[in-house]
């Protein structure tokens, strides 16, 4: 019952055979219009046994195109994959493992696949060679038009506009021997390694293990190689050190034996199941490489090699063979080596009728050609097809011998399978800097000396029969457990394959002088196209693959690059070799971006640090903003306000003005902490800082301004003196993780002789400034008894211990808002505790807590910079505080402070700015000019850093800047220009200290 | 991925590290006579092979300590490495 | 030669194309040149095409060491701006961008110059203030620019991730209008057509492999194809200048840095214009062919190899989804690196040299495929006149020294944050 199902729902399947499971029905649509397949087919098999046989559009000419290929190789069958979110453009239809309910469409055809308009180009095919572009569309209207229409009609699939739903991940392995490859000699390989108890993991890039072997009828022992594979997967299963990864492919070799692998997970599936990622990036660090890649057939170069049913020979076998289907009813192939009369053999045994093998090489003899003659296959020596006949399928080909191609007969036929050789996958290989060395026996490049500690067997290599992949396989397999320090026993004799005598490929790549010629069959490369290359001077490959997007496509020139080289080489007259070839970059066979990505997504792109008092400001109404990676209160709104921008306002003057009349606080965890301890650290930190440190008192803490090597203000911060060889370093909370390299870089580096240590302390101390006139008031109530706070005990600059809340808490006595202000440090987890305590003693004050837009309206207010001056390109003069440099010592950039650009009188210096009409705002990346209306290119005068638009303290605009000539210029007026809104306004130059210029409040 | 051998903590792939660059750059043992173009050789030039590089890797997810790597910058070899203060060159 | 035009192209393809000849020559050198130009990159080549066009020098030979446009002209994502804040930059940039809107006619070449807008995206306040900053001077200077805010952007590219899945949201973003890209090959291959059209000599596999010297003077060049004599040295070989420069003694403020760069499958189109994220390094364009052509950091460490390791890979990934989550499914196609003069400032050198007779171009960092034509436009300049043109004058070898730094980004001394 369930044959004659498939008889009438498969018409191209054969009926028995194939390592498809024939009770497991698969539904799926292709544009739309439904089909059966099975368990075991690719989306290609599915097709094929349905009788599909135009699936794509070419790149260029939009020509038809079918399935070529069984492999990852396939230039033609590319399809948009699902729908939706999900959508895959240019999926391999040969990759793309059948599932139930998979939906594919045709691409890059309009408006059906059968019926495509722009094929209009393949009509005016003549003038739209290689290059075209290049010599014409400079004229009216110009480039742009012609551009518009050009990039409608390229590009192949349809991307999503929608996210991805689904997950990634990424993985690491370690393994002493890593086999690339799941067919016979990777199989060889990894059993042998397996064997000697050493780590080995295999990659295999398909959904199943044999390789070739499950496309071919090979024995191995004299039973089928199935069942040889069969053994060895239970034997490798039951290896304790051996993983089996399948639908994983190596993509990149790079450095010191580090695999990139991408593992499909679910890609065979309708959707991820729950908590199962899409794709798993793997990186797989070697002791040994085993690279049994295997081998890429090619095709070749006859006028309209391109027709939907043109495929290899030995993808036609692996249609046969593995999914149990008829190509075609009437074949023709056409080979220069053995492969086409295995292929004939198989076709024949599939009950398609072999109208001919056409050997491309002189008569001679070879096992395989006597078993196609004992089989009663014609055979034509010495010829070639020089014409396919057909446009949306092969109807027949012209046959003609080489000699005398004017003599061409037509065959008709619906099958033209084509060997031009195999071409061993050298890819990873070369990613790893192995050269590859031409072989003219083989007519391809094979693998040459190693760089890394890699090896390639069997068909990588070169070597292509069965028993020398075996025996290949196990060789290499036990030398790499050897290698890794493992015994790895005697190695096994090679089994008993069949093994016919092969005759050797004769190179042959493109037939007499024919238009359309494919050599790349995606980007439409035609032999012509390599000709006028030439012509044109493009004769290196590099010119030639940039000139005529030779092997640019979806699958890099797989199939097709040698050719075209060879043909290069031809026209110049010269060896393969001597032109060469491209080089092999990773990903050997596209990746998807998430893979790359893996977890990195989204919300989880990069880390979110939080405060420990991060759920207080959360359930007190705080709005969160980012500040580096930290989420930070930007000001907190009432339990009934909005977020919105009237809102938003008031809040932040609210919390200003409270500050400044009665007492805020303010979370400043994110600065950066760094403990340092030793007999030196007064001598390292006098050093690191431009001002002096080591008069610094026991009990006090200063600013200090950090430079880079090269005179430049890198950063600043407070550092406490907490005991005789204690200290404690702030630094701002975006340099927080670089200051402590660089303290490390000095210690270690330069200054090893220093006896000090330093150790980020950043997440050990929670922090927060307690500010405003009432603060002393606060801190008194919140600190235990006994705690003597007053101004005599604990003066401006001063840092004490104490407890709060019995909490043991640092207080440092500095002032950011230019309040009366404490900073106190809290162990992290009692933070809250504290932040708490000091709400809980201020709520009679009026306390109010607030965030940083209030806390950078206060800082401009008093004139303190932050990165928005210190922009590194700002010198300590520029930002007013040249004063503050040591002249008594050298310190980090000292030596650079006096080149004539630093002392230049034209730099632009820090000043304050307000609007001369006193209340229009002053938009920070403003311009100074002094006359707005002068002609552009304009003269500059400086620039406004940070803009408060409006400072409740002063009651108008105010802001920052830098404006050349500096505080000189106090009292003038300039304009600040800021084009990009048409906004001119005149501001007065100001001090940058708007607020208690002589420091009466934080000395309160 | 470059495999670095941290003196500290074994091989370790470069990601864990910072790269700190070049270590033939002596910052001037006396800065306190050092000349303007002392300064300038030191901030500003390199030598810049295409071959063996001697530089820095800071190992900052790692043991936060500074490596001295020789590490031919055309291959991506590693070819020695140690602590700051050691001669790699000397060996070879 | 044949004037490239729609009507050539006809004729020739009536007739099979057989009438087309080489794009440039294939001389053999010279003994002696009046300007010897070392590195047949974009830069190198359009030396050699302003020296004949505007200063009447064609006695001017390109020495390349392997094919032209093989290094860096060939390996870039092919991003054309001019928004720059520095005087010192702008300018010079500007006018770069004036001469590629007028380039392809120029060089009867189609270089494919499609201003389709650079959009830098902002992620906070602070950048938005610095991006207003930038951009406002480069109105000063007469460049266009917008300010975009949130909804701006939008507009513009709604597939953005405006999302509250975001972990850093869009601000807002500037956009040059008139930025966009070009065909990097084309570039190449255009000034070199150009230049030969003009007298040039273009020589292919010929490296330089040491000078002849007479004091502070260099008299001759010598190549793997005999000694050329040369009245002045123009040296354009960003990616190996340290190698050339060495063979003179010659100490530079430059690092070898690797940057690698991507180009998905090719896919209809789905961006429109150069797009580059604010929360991390990556820039994403779409190619006329269909591929998206992205890119992000540097790989941190010194390198002459053309090839860059994994953890960038998926960094440059990460900050793509994280801006596009749209992109997770498509499929990256092909992977390359290229060889970046990084320079201590982040901004380019061409300079006259301790050398009377040696001009130097180098230290392009991330950014030199849009300087070509402005490069060579104001070295030819430079060589022609032993004297740097106004829109050069600021990229001295001096500025080191003396501190007038072009540190667009104000990272300092350290060759890998810029």
């Amino acid at each position: 019952m369930i044959v004659g199902r498939i008889k009438d729902v498969n018409p191209y399947r054969l009926p028995t055979g194939g390592q498809i499971d024939r009770r497991r029905a698969l539904a799926f649509t292709f544009d739309g219009k439904r089909y059966t397949g099975y368990d075991g087919d690719t989306l290609a098999s599915a097709l094929l046994a349905n009788g599909v046989t135009l699936v794509g559009r070419s790149f260029k000419y939009h020509r038809p195109r079918g399935i070529f290929s069984a492999g990852p190789e396939e230039p033609n069958a590319l399809v948009e994959l699902r729908r939706g979110a999900r959508v895959e453009p240019n999926t391999r239809a040969t990759r793309a493992e059948l599932f139930h309910g998979l939906e594919a469409t045709s691409q890059n055809r309009w408006p059906s696949l059968s019926l495509d308009v722009m094929e209009l180009n393949d009509l005016a095919s003549r003038f739209l060679v290689a290059g075209f572009y290049y010599k014409t569309f400079m004229g009216f209207p110009g480039w742009h038009f012609y551009e518009q229409r050009i990039r409608a009609a390229a590009g192949m699939g349809r991307g999503t506009t929608e996210p991805d739903p689904d997950s990634y991940e990424r993985m690491s392995a370690h393994c002493d021997v890593l086999v690339v490859g799941g067919g016979p000699s990777g199989l060889a390989a990894a059993l042998t390694a397996g064997r000697s108890g050493a780590r080995v993991i295999l990659v295999e890039e398909t959904d199943g293990l044999g390789g070739r072997l499950r496309s071919e009828r090979e024995t191995i022992d004299g039973a089928p190689a199935l069942s040889w594979v069969d053994q060895a997967r239970a034997e490798l299963a039951g290896l304790q050190e051996v993983q089996v990864l399948t639908r994983t492919t190596a993509f990149g070799y790079y450095d010191d034996n580090l695999i990139g692998a991408v593992e499909r997970v679910a890609d065979h599936m309708p959707v991820p199941p729950p908590h199962v990622p899409r794709q798993r990036l793997w990186h797989i660090r070697a002791g040994r490489v085993v690279l049994a890649t295997g081998a890429i057939e090619r095709h070749i170069a006859f006028p309209h090699n391109d027709r939907p049913g043109v495929m290899l020979a030995g993808a036609v076998r692996s249609y046969i063979n593995r999914f149990a289907i008829r190509p075609g009813r009437r074949a023709v192939v056409v080979a220069n080596n053995d492969d086409g009369y295995r292929t004939a053999l198989d076709l024949n045994a599939a009950g398609v009728e072999v109208i001919q093998v056409v050997d491309t090489r002189p008569v001679g003899t070879s096992d395989w050609r006597a078993r196609c003659e004992a089989a009663g296959i014609e055979i034509r020596d010495n010829a070639a097809v020089t014409k396919v006949h057909g446009r949306l399928n092969v109807l027949g080909c012209d046959i003609a011998g080489l000699d005398d191609v004017s003599g061409a007969r037509f065959e008709p036929c619906d099958l033209l399978a084509v060997s031009g050789g195999w071409s061993p996958a050298v890819h990873l290989h070369t990613h790893a800097l192995g050269k590859i060395d031409w072989d003219d026996g083989l007519a391809a490049f094979v693998p040459g000396a190693a760089r890394q500690a890699h090896v390639s067997v069997g068909a990588a290599r070169g070597a292509y029969s069965l028993a020398a992949c075996l025996s290949d396989g196990f060789a290499a397999g036990s030398a790499a457990a050897e290698a890794a320090g493992f015994a790895s026993g005697a190695r096994p004799d090679t089994p008993i394959t069949d093994a016919p005598g092969e005759r050797p490929i004769r190179a042959f790549w493109a037939v007499g002088d024919g238009k359309k010629r494919f050599v790349d069959l995606q980007d439409d490369v035609t032999a012509d196209d390599i000709t006028l290359a030439h012509r044109e001077g493009f004769v290196s490959v590099e010119h030639l693959k940039r000139y005529t997007t030779l092997g640019m496509g979806t699958d890099q020139g797989k199939t097709s690059n040698i050719i075209g080289h060879a043909l290069m080489a031809e026209a110049r007259g010269e060896p393969i070799p001597q032109v060469g070839t491209t080089r092999f970059r990773p990903p050997y066979t596209p990746v998807a971006m998430g893979a790359f990505a893996g977890g990195d997504r989204g919300r989880h792109h990069t880390p979110v640090r939080r405060s420990a008092m991060h759920d207080w400001h959360a359930v007190n109404g705080a709005v969160f903003v980012e500040a580096g990676h930290w989420l930070r209160p930007q000001y907190y709104l009432g339990a009934e306000e909005p977020n919105v921008k009237r809102f938003m306002d008031a809040a932040i003057t609210r919390e200003v003005v409270n500050t400044r009349e009665a007492v805020g606080l303010v979370d400043v965890s994110t600065l950066g902490k760094i403990d340092i301890q030793g007999p030196d650290a007064a001598e390292f930190l006098n050093r690191l800082y431009a001002n002096g440190f080591k008069t610094l008192a026991i009990g006090k803490a200063r600013y200090g301004l950090m430079l880079r090597e090269d005179g430049i203000v890198y950063d600043d911060g407070t550092t406490s003196r907490l005991g005789e060889n204690h200290y404690l370093m702030t630094t701002t909370t975006a340099h927080a993780g670089d200051v402590m390299a660089l303290i490390e870089w000095y210690l270690q580096v330069v200054w090893p002789d220093l006896d000090v240590q330093a150790c980020s302390v950043t997440e050990q101390w929670a922090a927060m400034a307690l500010a405003g006139p009432k603060a002393r008031d606060v801190l008194a109530a919140a600190v235990d008894d006994g705690t003597d706070i007053s101004d005599a005990a604990l003066p401006f600059m001063g840092v004490t211990t104490a407890r709060i809340a019995g909490v043991p808490v640092r207080v440092f006595r500095i002032s950011f808002s230019g309040e009366l202000s404490y900073e106190v440090n809290a162990p992290a987890d009692w933070g809250t505790r504290v932040w708490e305590a000091l709400v809980r003693a201020g709520t009679e004050h009026g306390i109010r807590p607030y965030g940083t837009e209030a806390m950078a309206i206060m800082r401009i207010e008093k004139g303190h910079v932050t990165h928005a001056e210190l922009d590194g390109r700002v010198t300590l003069d520029d930002a007013g505080m040249g004063r503050m440099a040591s002249t008594k010592k050298w310190f980090v950039g000292s030596g650079m402070l006096d080149k004539p650009a630093y002392t230049d009188p034209q730099r632009p210096k820090l000043v304050g700015l307000v609007p001369v009409d006193g209340e229009t705002r002053i938009p920070a990346g403003a311009i100074l000019v002094e006359d707005p209306k002068a002609s552009v290119p304009m003269d500059k005068l400086g620039h406004v850093s940070s803009s408060a638009y409006l400072s409740p303290t002063v009651g108008h605009p105010i802001a920052l800047g830098f404006v050349s000539g500096g505080p000189a210029r106090k009292g003038q007026t300039v304009w600040a220009v800021f084009p990009l809104r048409n906004l001119e306004i005149e501001v007065r130059i100001t001090d940058p200290v708007f607020v208690d210029p002589q420091g009466a409040r934080l000395r309160g | 991925m470059i495999r670095i051998t941290c003196p500290h903590c074994g091989p370790r792939d470069h990601a864990e590290f910072s790269y700190a660059g070049d270590a033939t750059k002596a910052r001037p043992a006396d800065p306190a006579t050092a000349t303007a173009a002392d300064w300038h050789d030191y901030v500003y030039l390199r030598d810049n092979p295409a071959g063996p590089h001697l530089e820095f890797w800071h190992h900052l997810h790692g043991c936060r300590q500074y490596v001295k790597v020789l590490r031919d910058v055309v291959t991506h070899d590693v070819l020695a490495s140690g602590h700051p203060a050691d001669d790699l060159e000397a060996g070879r | 030669m044949a004037e490239y035009s729609v009507f050539s192209l006809i004729r020739q393809g009536l007739g099979g194309h057989k009438g087309w000849t080489r794009a440039w020559r294939d001389p053999e050198p010279k003994q002696s040149y009046d300007v010897v130009i070392i590195g047949g990159g974009g830069h190198g080549l359009a030396t050699a095409y302003y020296l004949a066009r505007n200063h009447g020098i064609t006695n001017v030979a390109v020495v390349e060491k392997g094919w032209i446009g093989g290094g860096n002209a060939g390996r870039n994502t092919t991003i054309v701006r001019s928004n720059y804040m520095l005087d010192g930059n702008a300018h010079f940039y500007e006018h770069s961008l004036k001469l590629w809107e007028g380039l392809s006619r120029d060089l009867n070449y189609n270089v494919m110059f499609s201003q389709r807008g650079v959009l830098n995206l902002a992620h906070n306040d602070g950048q938005m203030d610095a991006y207003a900053r930038r951009g406002n001077l480069m109105r000063l200077n007469g460049i266009d620019a917008e300010l975009l805010d949130r909804e701006g952007v939008r507009k513009l590219y709604p597939h953005l991730d405006f999302s509250r899945e975001a972990r850093w949201p869009i601000y807002g973003g500037l956009l040059q209008a008139r930025g966009g890209t070009a065909r990097h090959d084309a570039v190449a291959w255009g000034f070199a057509r150009g230049g030969d059209r003009r007298g040039v000599d273009i020589l292919q596999n010929c490296e330089v492999m040491g000078f002849e010297r007479d004091g502070d003077r260099i008299t001759g060049v010598k190549t793997t194809r005999g000694t050329i004599a040369c009245g002045r040295v123009g040296m354009a070989v960003a990616g190996n200048t340290t190698r050339v420069a060495s063979m003179l003694g010659l100490k530079l403020p430059i690092e070898s840095h690797v940057l690698q760069a991507f180009v998905s499958e090719p896919l209809k189109p789905l961006i429109d214009g150069v797009v580059t994220y604010g929360a991390g390094h990556f820039y994403i364009s779409q190619s006329d062919k269909g591929g998206l052509v992205l890119g992000g950091d540097i790989d941190f460490y010194n390198s002459y190899a053309q090839r860059g390791n994994l953890p960038v890979v998926e960094n440059v990934m990460a900050n793509g989804l994280a801006m596009m989550p749209n992109l997770a499914r498509l499929r990256i196609l092909r992977s390359w690196g290229g060889i970046m003069d990084m320079s201590m400032d982040g901004s380019p050198i061409i300079s006259k040299t301790p050398f009377d007779n040696l001009y130097l171009n180098a230290g392009w960092c991330y950014g030199g495929f849009k300087a070509t034509p402005g490069s060579g436009y104001v070295f030819a300049h430079t060589i022609a006149n032993d004297a740097p043109h106004p829109f050069n004058s600021a990229m001295t070898l001096e500025r080191f020294e003396q501190g007038y730094l072009l540190d667009e980004g104000g990272k300092g001394p350290t060759p890998k944050l810029h």
